[in-house]
């Protein structure tokens, strides 16, 4: 029998077929297909189109809709979205709807996904996102496609992708405590290019992966994307099934699935953790890397942690214990990437204070869980940068316009970076503060 | 209803690298759906607004992709260079320049999401070329593309181009999208 990376042995086995090969295309089921406010409205109209206004959906407890980008905005049209879902939901009867305004709303999809319970261990989960590459983090194959794709998905359960060739890559060492998966990330995107992974698959390797947490697992691999990666995976080992088994209210059962010895990978890179620096990309592209250090006393507008990226408790911990007892310098926003995390906030402490606290004190303003401005969105969505100003921020991309006025320069750095940044004003390494 | 035809004729719009699907339709834009025919049409008039005015229109920018119709663009032809439509999976992106008139892009090459978008939804025509046209071609030049040979003529300087052929993705443009594609091969019952 061939060897087989992960990600094509997970392929194979939806295909249906003892091994696959990169290049090749194959015609695979899908295990989960997850749809937003965004693209749920399209991805309906192309499913009631193509398989008939009175169709059903292929599983009912396969599809999982989670309205999470224009949530707290008075914008007509996007809350309009919102009610295509809602009559859908009740037209097919299905159970996994994380509905605005009740108590099942959640937030970001890519967080909401996994603390419900709807990722595992070699599954195959596609989304209408590109950053549904993040449960990845969980051993799985999963990764973005667009409304036809999941209106094709939606009718049949079946999608024909191409079997990506993997790239590998091996963090040696553990982190020091002045870097986070961020800046693991931006480095591999900075050194590939934001095309450098186009069409390939990426796995994460090593001690500096495997001592990292699930939520930094997630950070790793929610931005493959930004390399043009079809998706980001990470082994399974006893972190991720104390995770899954926590959460799989279902209880379906898994198979992990892992690269075999000997399998053959399209490109290699090797990274000593402790020799690398908290990086900054920046504007207008996720592969502009700079360290933190080379953009000292570049001056900043604003400050954003928050997004699938960097809104989960992780994160929040990491700016909190930078922030604690100091206030900030330019406008700064938190925005929790889901309600469990926005739970967390008032529940976590740092020396006897909760990270709302810390956060409130230090001058920051706190929003409710969505995607909010990592995106830009309506107008009205909260710390969008409606003015060509300067930001610094957690989330995952700074293309011209991404977080709303296209003069607008975003720089993506790790929570930590961005907490020190927020506090002097100026692009500054977290090791100014980290003694 | 396959895009593909025998001939594409029409003006060129130039872009360069990393065009990504921010830029090719801003996110404020997302909330009008595409499954309703009025609101498909919403998208042509804000396709590629949130390409940086210097960039829009190489070589020399600041080259507005509407003119007369606020919904239409003049242009045909779209003519970039690597990486083109990276970023986000919105499907609004190939919708976006459907809905402006746009026939062909000529890329260097796709990002993978867009590139299946603009497949498997039958929006247009996906070419890829060895040579960086994006700096052999000028905003405004007058293309044509004879499909097959994947011969690319630019009519106002008469140079001649070949393109890479459309290759595994043809049968699908042919057949117009993924639903058309697996209904003729029997995945999908009509």
């Amino acid at each position: 029998m061939a060897q087989m990376t992960l990600t094509e042995k997970i392929l194979a086995k939806h295909a249906g077929v003892p091994s696959v090969e990169p290049g090749q295309n194959i015609w695979i089921d899908v295990d989960i297909l997850m749809t937003h406010d965004v693209c749920g409205p399209g991805t309906i109209g192309v499913f009631k189109k193509n398989f008939g206004p009175k169709a059903k959906v292929w599983d009912l407890n396969k599809v999982v809709i989670i309205p999470d980008h224009y949530i707290f905005t008075a914008d007509r049209m996007a809350n309009r979205n919102v009610d295509i879902l809602r009559e859908f939901v009740k037209e097919q009867n299905l159970p996994y709807f994380y509905d605005v305004g009740t108590d099942k709303y959640k937030g970001v999809c890519h967080i909401a996904l996994p603390e419900e319970g709807h990722t595992r261990p070699g599954e195959v989960l596609l989304g209408t996102d590109s950053h549904t590459c993040t449960a990845g983090a969980f051993g799985e194959f999963a990764t973005g496609i667009g409304n036809t794709d999941a209106g094709f998905v939606m009718g049949c359960g079946k999608l024909w992708l191409k079997v990506p060739p993997t790239m590998r890559f091996f963090f040696e060492g553990e982190l020091p405590p002045y870097l986070m998966a961020k800046d693991l990330i931006l480095a591999v995107i900075g050194d590939i290019g934001c095309d450098g992974a186009t069409y390939q698959a990426m796995e994460f390797d090593g001690p500096g992966v495997f001592s990292l947490n699930i939520e930094e697992r997630m950070t790793l691999c929610n931005m493959v994307i930004e390399a043009g990666g079809k998706n980001g995976v990470i082994a399974p080992d006893q972190t991720t099934f104390d995770f899954i088994n926590s959460r799989n209210k279902s209880k379906l059962p898994y198979t992990p699935v892992y690269t075999d010895p000997g399998a053959k990978f399209c490109f290699e890179k090797s990274y000593k953790v402790g020799e690398l620096q908290p990086v900054v990309a920046k504007p207008h592209s996720p592969d502009n890397k700079a360290f933190a250090r080379e953009l000292k006393g570049t001056k900043i507008d604003r400050a954003y942690i928050g997004s699938c990226t960097g809104g989960k408790i992780t994160d929040f911990k990491a700016a909190a214990a930078l922030l604690n007892g100091h206030t900030v310098k330019v406008d700064t926003f938190v925005v929790p990437a889901t309600t469990e995390v926005a739970r967390g906030l008032k529940t976590e402490k740092i020396n006897g204070k909760t990270l709302e606290q810390v956060f409130l004190d230090a001058g920051a303003k706190i929003g409710e869980a969505s995607c909010a401005a990592c995106l830009g969105g309506p107008s009205d969505t909260f710390g969008r940068l409606n003015q060509p100003i300067r930001c610094i921020s957690t989330t995952n991309r700074n293309y011209p316009g991404r977080m709303g006025h296209k003069e607008a320069e975003v720089f993506l750095a790790s929570p930590l970076t961005v907490a020190a940044s927020a506090m002097t004003g100026t692009i500054t390494d977290p090791r100014e503060f980290l003694s | 209803m396959s895009k593909i035809q025998d001939f594409f004729q029409g003006k060129a719009y130039v872009l360069g690298d990393n065009i990504d699907t921010d830029q090719i339709i801003p996110a404020q834009y997302l909330t009008y759906n595409p499954a309703i025919p009025e609101e498909y049409k919403q998208f042509g008039k804000y396709a590629l607004s949130s390409v940086p005015q210097a960039q829009a229109g190489l070589p020399k920018g600041h080259i507005p992709f509407h003119t007369d119709d606020e919904f239409v663009s003049p242009y045909k032809f779209i003519v970039a260079g690597k990486n083109f439509g990276c970023g986000s999976s919105r499907e609004h992106a190939p919708v976006a320049l459907d809905a402006a008139g746009i026939q062909v892009v000529i890329a260097q090459f796709y990002a993978r999401i867009f590139f299946r978008n603009v497949v498997n939804g039958g929006y247009l025509v996906p070419f890829e070329t060895g040579d960086r046209l994006c700096e052999k071609i000028c905003t405004g030049d007058e293309l044509r593309l004879e499909t097959a040979a994947t011969r690319l003529i630019n009519l106002t300087t008469q140079e001649v181009f070949l393109l890479k052929p459309l290759g595994e993705v043809a049968p699908i443009l042919q057949a117009g999208g993924i639903f058309p594609y697996a209904r003729s091969m029997g995945m999908l019952k009509s």
